[in-house]
């Protein structure tokens, strides 16, 4: 038998000191990071996304090939860098995950009950379509400059109430978006929180969404992530696809104009 | 059946370089569950990688593994063309192989 050189990646919990250790471990988790990006799992969500994407589905039997995410019909390179943009067809600004719902439910036939049945994963057996061609589709606009366009009248009004959500306070906290995300330097526990008030913290936090997160084993959406923030604001429950959620979205997709996409990352 | 893996295998000088995802829950058999069972250990227990039906690599792996592990390695010799087929089997004796040309 040759000569094997043998590397398993698993996952180790790293003790720390305190918060002394801080930047030691900021930069641990960045060469952690740095050692998984060779074998990001998300690739698995994306194979799985590309296969449902070219599968005919729903009672009408119908792929995602006549999906249009805005650069026309099944079109899916760079399309994820120019969204949220405004739908003539739905007469509404969507991004990536309403849109898919849309294509669900109006080309594929799939009742809306049905097809958000599973909006987020539990990380096991109960597993999201969302996710999986969430991960396809924003993985073939890797390397491609951010481009939403927020001059577009619709989407410009959504930029606007997206931008006065991220700093309206509320919730039994009292918190907006900002109070964690307006600021250099914010953690949760360990976890450094990007400052999205300014444009590289915007960037480089929006275009590592979807992510995979390895506490849960699981790819996640921005609507998740953005879900999740509104759990741990103790705001009411962002309901998926609302005009909340897109508001936000497209804020800080607007907010992140120029960088190129780097997605899907892997995160913690 | 499990997912497929993502396999990617690329000559590097006299050698080659194989890159795989597999798609595995990995539950360590320590966990309960939300009404405090616990959870049956489910795992990879043998990695079989072989090169135009040579083995190149056979490994036991444990509980320890995380989940949808990543495996990287590589071995002296292959060609672009040549096969290179990995198979793993769990503790439950499901199992899965595939294929990938090296590149």
């Amino acid at each position: 038998m040759r000569k094997v050189a043998a590397i398993v990646i698993g996952i180790v919990a790293a003790a720390v000191g305190g918060a002394f250790a801080q930047s030691s471990t900021v930069d641990e988790i960045a060469k952690y990071r740095e050692a998984l990006q060779d074998g990001n799992p998300a690739e698995l969500w994306e194979a799985r996304g590309e296969e449902m994407w070219k599968t005919p589905r729903g009672p009408k039997h119908v792929s995602f090939a006549s999906c249009d995410l805005g650069l026309g019909p099944g079109v899916v390179k760079g399309a994820y860098a120019a969204l949220p943009r405004y739908f003539a067809d739905a007469n509404r600004v969507m991004d990536l995950e309403t849109r898919l719902l849309y294509c669900m439910v109006n080309q594929q036939g799939i009742s809306e009950a049905d097809a958000t049945k599973v909006k987020f994963g539990d990380g096991s057996a109960r597993r999201s379509d969302f996710e999986a061609l969430a991960a396809y589709v924003a993985s073939q606009s890797r390397g491609v400059a951010m481009n939403v366009r927020v001059d577009e009248p619709h989407v410009h009004d959504m930029y606007q109430l997206g931008e006065k959500m991220f700093f309206f306070r509320g919730g039994t906290h009292d918190f907006s978006c900002a109070t964690c995300h307006g600021e250099d330097g914010k953690r949760i526990r360990l976890q450094d929180l990007p400052n999205l008030t300014k444009t590289e913290g915007a960037q480089k936090a929006y275009t590592t969404w979807p992510a995979y997160r390895v506490s849960q084993g699981e790819l996640r959406t921005f609507q998740w992530r953005l879900n999740d923030c509104f759990r741990q604001q103790r705001f009411p429950e962002l309901v998926f696809g609302s005009e909340a959620s897109i508001a936000l979205t497209t804020y800080l997709a607007g907010r992140a104009n120029g960088a190129d996409y780097n997605g899907p990352a892997i995160k913690r | 059946m499990a997912d497929p893996m993502k396999i990617r295998a690329n000559v590097v000088g006299d050698s080659t370089e194989v890159k795989v995802l597999m798609n595995h829950e990995m539950e360590t058999g320590q966990r309960k569950d939300a009404q405090g069972k616990t959870i049956p250990a489910w795992f990879i227990q043998n990695v079989r990688v072989t090169h135009n039906d040579k083995v190149v690599l056979n490994a036991q792996w444990g509980p320890a593994v995380a989940k949808n592990p990543f495996l990287a390695f590589k071995f002296k010799g292959g060609a672009k063309g040549d096969k290179v087929k990995i198979t793993w089997v769990d503790n439950r004796n499901d199992t899965r192989t595939d294929e990938v040309t090296i590149a």
